[in-house]
This record gives C-alpha cells, structure tokens and sequence, in this order.
C-alpha cells in the first residue's frame, strides 16, 4: 500500500496559497506526489502535463472556476474517469449538486483536519 | 519551524492580500468603476480567508467572514444593489474583517458590539434566507447523518447492502470496486456480483452500468460507517442497507424490508461471483510506480509558473544587503591598497578593480530591487484611515492617490505607516472643515485629501495635502506663546509659524479629540520622519489648504556621494544633492552683512557655507578661491554652495548611523567607512541649505 501512495500524484486547485500550502502539507506527510495549480485554467495546464491520478479543486477561483474545471476535464478522454473531489465550505446542497452535475466524485467540507482529507482522498484513490 | 506555524504566517500574509483586494474592489464599486469581475474577486478574497479562518479555527473571524461573503454574494448576484449606503456598510465591514484578521493574529481586539452591529446591517442586506445563525450552522456542522432508528436494537452481526451503480456514478469517476475495498476495511465480505444486466457486445455500451453486488458484511460497525463507505454515491445508485440475519447462514431475507425483498429477490436468483478484493488493488500498483521515476522531474518544471514570485525570508534579504555593504567597505579598502602598492593607474588591477566596483554595483542594485516594493498597500490603508475619521467628524472626504507604483526600500515602508496615518488623520480632523462649512466657503462639500509619492533625485517625496482651511496662523502662534515655546513677542515669518507644528508638546486641539489627539503630536512624527534619514515641511495656503511633503532616502543602506576634504576631516556629500562644481572667482562672490557671502552664479546668488567654520573644524574663514565649492540643492530645490578644501573622490559609500552609534549631529546625516578604515561624516545637505535660507532670505530678496 505505501508504495502505490508514494507513486500516487494529486494535483490541487485552489487560488488561496493557505489552503494549498495545508493540502500539500498533508497529503505529502501521508506520502502522495502534490502537484498545485492556482485556478481552473492553470490546473487544465498541470492536469494534462502531470496526469495526476486524483483531483481535489476549490470551487471559487477566477480564470476558471470549480464548475467549469470539472467539466472541461471530464471531457477530456483521457480523464473521463479520474477522481475529483471538490473542497467546499458550503455544505449547502446546491453548490453540492452542481458540483456533482459537473462530474465531481465527492466532496471535502472545510474546514478538514489532514485525517479526514486523507481518508477521503484513500477513498478514491484507485 | 512547525509546517503549521508556516502556513498560519502564509494565511496572515495572504489575508493582508485579500483584504486589499476586498478594500480595491469596494472602493471601485462604490464609484461605479467597478466590472462584472469585480465583484468576483471580492467575494473571493472574503470567501478565501473564511476558508483559511476555518482551518485555523477562528471562529469570530469565520463568522463574520461569512456573513460578508453572504451579503456579498448578495451583490453578485444582483440581489443587491451597490447603493451608497449599501458600500458603506460593505466598506465598514471590510475594515471589521481586517481588525478580526488582526484580532486573530493576536494583534487587536474587537469589541463585541461592534461585531454584532455589523453582523446585523450584513445580515439586514442579505435576503431573508441568509439568517446568520442557520446559515452557519450549515456551513460549518458535519455531515448530517440519518439515524434509522429501528437500528437501536441490539448490535446486528453486519449488514447486507444491495448496490446497484447508475451510469453516473462511473461519469462522476466513482468505482463501486473502491467503495468494496472501503467495506472491506470494516469487516468481512461476502460478495456477489450480478451481472445479468450485461448485454451482447454490440449492445455495450462503456459509459453504461450494468453491475450490480449484492455485499454481506460482517462488522460491528454501525450502519452510519457502512453508509460513509457510499457517501459520494447514494444519488447515483440503488441502495438498499439492512442488518444481516443473526445467524451468517441464514441467507433468506427475512430481516428485510418488503422493498429490499423485491430487489434482492433476483441477486441471489444467480450464481453469485466472488471477488476477489486485493487483486482489484493491485493491477493498477506496477503501472503506477513504473510512471513514478519519470514524474518527478515534470514536477519542478510545471511547478514553475505556479509561483514567478518565491517568498523569502526578510532576514535572509538583510543579511544578504549588509554583506553587501561589507563588500563595498572591503573594495574601498582593497582600491586604496592598490593605491598604496604603487601600481600604475594602467595596471591591469585597476582595471579588475573597476570591473569589481561594476559587479558590486550591480549586485547592490539587485538587492535594493529585492527590497523594493510599491507604496500601493500602503496608501491604501490610508483609505481606511480616512474613511474611519470622515465617519467620527461627521466630514465628507475623497481619497486622491497619486504614484502608487512608486517603489521604496522595505524599511522605509515599514516605518512609514504610522507618520503617514498620523499625517492623513490630521488632515481629516484638523484640515478639513465639515460640509457646512466648506458649503459656506463657497466649496464643495467633500473635501479632498491627496495622497502622492514620487522619485525626485534618489530620495521619494510623499506628500499629504488636503484642500481646506489650510494652517490658521494666529491661532497656532497664540497656542505657542500659551504653551511657553515661543516669546509672546517673537516675530515669525508665515514659514516659521507654520513649523512650531512640529516642536515637541505642540497641540491645537482644544480639546484632545478622539481621533488626532493620541498623544502623538507631530513632532513624533518628525523625529521617526528623521530617524529614517528623512525630511518633513509643510506648507499652507489659508483657505486653500495644507500640505505635508515627507522626503525619505530611497535607501537605508548605501549612497552614492563625493567624498571631500575640509580642514584635515574627510567628509561625504551626497551625489544626489550635488549640482556642479566651480572653482569660484573673486569677481563671484560677494559679502552679505557682517559675516555672510554670497556666490554670484549663472546669474542668481546663492548662500556660500564655509563647512569648515560650520563644522568647527576651524574658526577662520576660509579663502573661497583657495579651495572648491560645491553648488547642492535641497529637497524644496533652493541652492547653496558649500566650500571645501579640496575633492578626493566619488564613491559609493555604506550609510552607517550616527545615531544608533552615537548620537544625533546638526549637519551630519550619518557616518560611513572609507576604504582606509576611517570614519568620515555624511553631509546633511539639506540642513546646510535650509540653514542658509533661513538667515539669509531677507537680504538675497534684496539683492535679486
């Protein structure tokens, strides 16, 4: 198992250097490849260079948001099928929905403790 | 340093960011310059540090935070409209959402009234469904978890989940095998796939689902664990979750619902397939360690535009500026070795040595460069600042920004924060007048102050002016002759009224008002002005206003100066300051009273210093044909020649306080090394040319 997290790689979304700093910070200590883009455009960028095998977004980002990432990558072929979590601080059912109507797989509700985010991440984690 | 300690500091540094943003942005709507984006980004800055709050558990500043974004969200979405009185509640919690940054911080504290005042006019904006207090309770509490309560029995051996995907559940990336391998992890599995709903090949469709498993699990789990296992899932799947039979073999489901009956009727009607969990697991295992190797370079070069900018700590920067200067001290002296070695002027040492004087140069640029940044943040706390004294004095008042780009060294800016705060608070409270009275005046009713920095000749000129009743001199005399520092019959000029303002124990204020009146009075803010290597004037204009010039030097560290010789003591002058040099002739100069003279020059007459008389170097006066002079100019551009012995060389020179070393000297800004280890004096030019302009102004109006 550890050795198939070392080579497993997750690119996070998120404008807010806070919340990539703490994301990198826990998924690295539980022994995950981080790789960060700082909103939807630029994380359509890295996806296709990376090839990460999960994704976590934020939803409010500028260039690009949350929603529209999530659509653009489940039109790529390539990763159709990729897990995306999306970080939310609205557990609200709508932001929620949408997300889902975009192709998210599941949901991080902020804020997360690195237990949690780790456990929701090996959740998805092929 | 513990890694959540540094993110704590980059989420502090990062609100400092968005609260700009958010400040930025209110301010372009409340003026109608604001677009669609705008608004965005606001909403994004407060949503931003909400998140970050969250994870550092600041709940007041969580709370308030989210209101804000509640009511903002108000706004971009055009349930709101950006109202006059609509910004200024929202501008109002901007600054309430800075003080609870800086609360969380450790660095203030808000008053509770204050908040929940604020919280209130938010919440009154944002539409009825935005009530506080659910609102939170939905964005903070967990997950809610549905009880089933005919559960409460006694504890069930396990559970038996019937789970059938739709296609959606695999578009939204999601795989019943990695829900399985979650089961798993809470007990044992028994588990039967049905595969019946497949069709022929040519029917197949790959985005289709077609499986369906029915799960016997052996757990002592409560049934919220199991339903964890498919919380992402449950709106793309049938479900169905019941406690398993207390004895595993019992395989009819009697314990189910009638509705589970039905479904689970056709499961078991097939020959169940196991399978096998760790092999699921492990294919993608070789695939994924063979990528890995490669990966890692990839990282570092996508990472890249991520971050053009680094962060790095503001010692490192110091440490690496004040090598610098020992580098500077150290060629001086390596430069003066040659000298005395008795090498040629066309040596090839002296050719090197110019070329390490380039690379010193260039290196010291560089760091200054580092240590720059634009006086923007700063000028835009004065917004606040403004608008918070506007509100107390019941005064209209427009900001006015000029030069924001202007860049300054890291320690100026730090230290300018506070006279600057100091200096626009004064000229709300005390230069402006209230509506009425500038209506009265014949002027419109918002008064006007303006904020602009600017490079002027290697030093930055910030001013602060405002536009209202200017400096009342009678009264500002008649408040000196009452406080005992001037004679009741002292004859002042309008200039030197102007600048009792700045002697210690100054005040206007009748009362000591809220706002200005903090004990601070001006001349605090002229000595942390000057302790800076900088200069404070004012001027007035009465009934047009006042303004307030700082001129700060652009760098604490080094200067370019010309280094001279009078009376024996080797001295520094700015290169900055310096205009020309003339030998003068005799025909030039001319006497002014008992002990003054004046130097004619390209047709105006300006003051001749004798430094060395003024310095106590010497008592005689010196012949002015004997040696140099040295035409320089002040900061408000008035001139005066200053006569020297003889120039040695020009240099760049490390600034070393006088006054951290030793004390303050009239006429010396501060010390630096020379190459030969000396210590030689940095003229205060401007002190000599104010100096110069005070005793002498009366009689050059007469000559000119």
């Amino acid at each position: 198992m550890s050795m198939k997290t070392m080579s497993m790689t997750i690119l996070t979304v998120d404008d807010s250097r806070t919340m990539r700093d703490m994301l990198n910070l826990a998924l690295s200590e539980a022994g995950y490849q981080v790789v960060q883009a700082t909103d939807g455009a630029h994380g359509l960028e890295v996806l296709r260079a990376e090839k990460p095998d999960i994704v976590i977004t934020d939803i409010n980002m500028p260039r690009l948001d949350g929603f529209g990432f999530i659509e653009a990558v489940r039109q790529d072929p390539v990763f159709r099928r990729i897990p995306i979590l999306v970080l939310t601080t609205e557990s609200a059912p709508d932001k929620k929905e949408r997300a889902r109507q975009a192709g998210a797989t599941g949901w991080i509700v902020k804020p997360f403790n690195a237990e949690k985010l780790v456990s929701v991440v090996r959740r998805v984690a092929a | 340093m513990d890694p959540m300690e540094t993110i704590r500091q980059t989420f502090f540094q990062e609100c400092e960011e968005q609260l700009n943003e958010t400040e930025t942005g209110l301010l372009a709507l409340e003026i109608g310059e604001a677009d669609s984006e705008t608004v965005n980004a606001v909403f994004r800055a407060v949503h931003s540090i909400k998140g970050g709050a969250g994870a550092f558990k600041y709940e007041r500043l969580v709370r308030f935070a989210h209101v804000f974004e509640t009511a903002l969200d108000g706004l971009r979405n055009g349930a709101l409209e950006a109202s006059p009185a609509v910004m200024k509640t929202m501008l109002r919690s901007a600054d309430l959402l800075a003080d609870l940054v800086r609360e969380a911080r450790g660095d203030a504290t808000v008053e509770d009234e204050r908040l929940e005042t604020l919280r209130g006019a938010l919440a009154g904006l944002a539409e009825a469904p935005s009530e506080p207090a659910t609102q939170e309770a939905d964005a903070f509490a967990f997950q809610p978890l549905t009880l089933c309560l005919d559960d409460l029995g006694p504890p069930a051996p396990g559970w038996r989940i019937f789970f059938r995907p739709t296609a959606d559940l695999y578009r939204r990336g999601n795989e019943p095998a990695r829900i399985l391998r979650e089961l798993a992890e809470l007990g044992d599995l028994d588990v039967a796939c049905d595969a019946s709903a497949l069709p022929l090949l040519d029917a197949f469709d790959p985005g289709g689902a077609y499986l369906a498993w029915t799960i016997d699990l052996t757990t002592s789990a409560p049934r919220e664990r199991v339903e964890e296992a498919f919380d992402f899932v449950v709106d793309d799947c049938d479900l169905r979750i019941a406690p398993l039979a207390a004895a595993p073999e019992s395989e009819t489901p009697e314990s189910e619902t009638p509705e589970a009956e039905t479904q689970n009727a056709d499961p078991f009607a097939f020959t169940p397939l196991s399978i096998d969990l760790p092999a699921i697991d492990a294919p993608p295992a070789p695939e994924a360690s063979a990528r890995a190797p490669a990966r890692k370079p990839e990282i570092s070069r996508t990472e890249a535009p991520v971050s053009q900018t680094i962060r790095v700590d503001l010692e490192r920067v110091d440490r690496l500026a004040n090598l610098v200067g020992e580098l500077v001290i150290n060629q001086a002296m390596l430069s003066q070795s040659i000298v005395e070695a008795g090498l040629p002027r066309a040596s090839k040492a002296f050719d090197d040595l110019s070329a390490l004087e380039q690379l010193t140069r260039e290196i010291q640029d560089g760091i200054m460069a580092i240590r720059a940044q634009p006086v923007k943040p700063l000028f835009q706390r004065m917004t606040r600042i403004v608008r918070e004294v506007a509100d107390a004095t019941g005064k209209m008042v427009r900001l006015k920004t000029e030069g924001e780009a202007t860049e300054v060294d890291r320690t100026v800016f730090e230290k300018l924060a506070d006279p600057l705060t100091h200096l626009v608070r004064n000229a709300v409270d005390h230069g402006l007048e209230t509506p009425g009275d500038r209506a009265a005046a014949g002027k419109p009713e918002h008064g006007e102050v303006r904020l602009s920095a600017a490079h002027r000749s290697g030093r930055i000129v910030i001013d602060v002016s405002d536009d209202g009743k200017g400096i009342d001199r009678a009264r500002v005399k008649a408040k000196a002759i009452e406080q005992d520092l001037i004679a009741p019959d002292a004859q002042l000029s309008n200039a030197e009224i102007d600048n009792l303002l700045f002697l210690p124990g100054f005040s206007t204020a009748a009362a000591v008002s809220d706002i200005s009146g903090r004990g601070v009075g001006m001349d605090v803010v002229k000595s942390s002005i000057q302790s800076l290597g900088g200069r404070i004037s004012v001027s007035s204009r009465p009934g047009l206003g006042a303004t307030f010039s700082l001129s700060l030097p652009l760098t604490l560290a080094v200067l370019d100066g010309m280094v001279v010789k009078v009376a024996d003591q080797t001295l520094v002058t700015p290169l900055t300051t310096i205009v020309e040099t003339l030998r003068p002739k005799a025909k030039d100069v001319h006497r002014l009273g008992v002990d003054q003279r004046v130097l004619a020059d390209r047709g105006a007459f300006v003051p001749l210093i004798d430094i060395g008389r003024e310095m106590g170097f010497r008592f005689t006066p010196a012949d002015p044909q004997s040696g140099v002079v040295i035409i320089v100019e002040g900061d408000g551009g008035a001139r005066c020649a200053l006569m020297v012995d003889s120039i040695l060389d020009q240099r760049q020179v490390v600034i070393k306080s006088l006054e951290t070393n030793y004390q303050q000297v009239q006429g010396v800004a501060a010390a630096t090394i020379l190459g030969d280890g000396r210590v030689a004096l940095i003229l205060d030019v401007d002190r000599f040319v104010a100096g110069a302009a005070a005793c002498s102004q009366p009689p050059l109006a007469a000559v000119s």
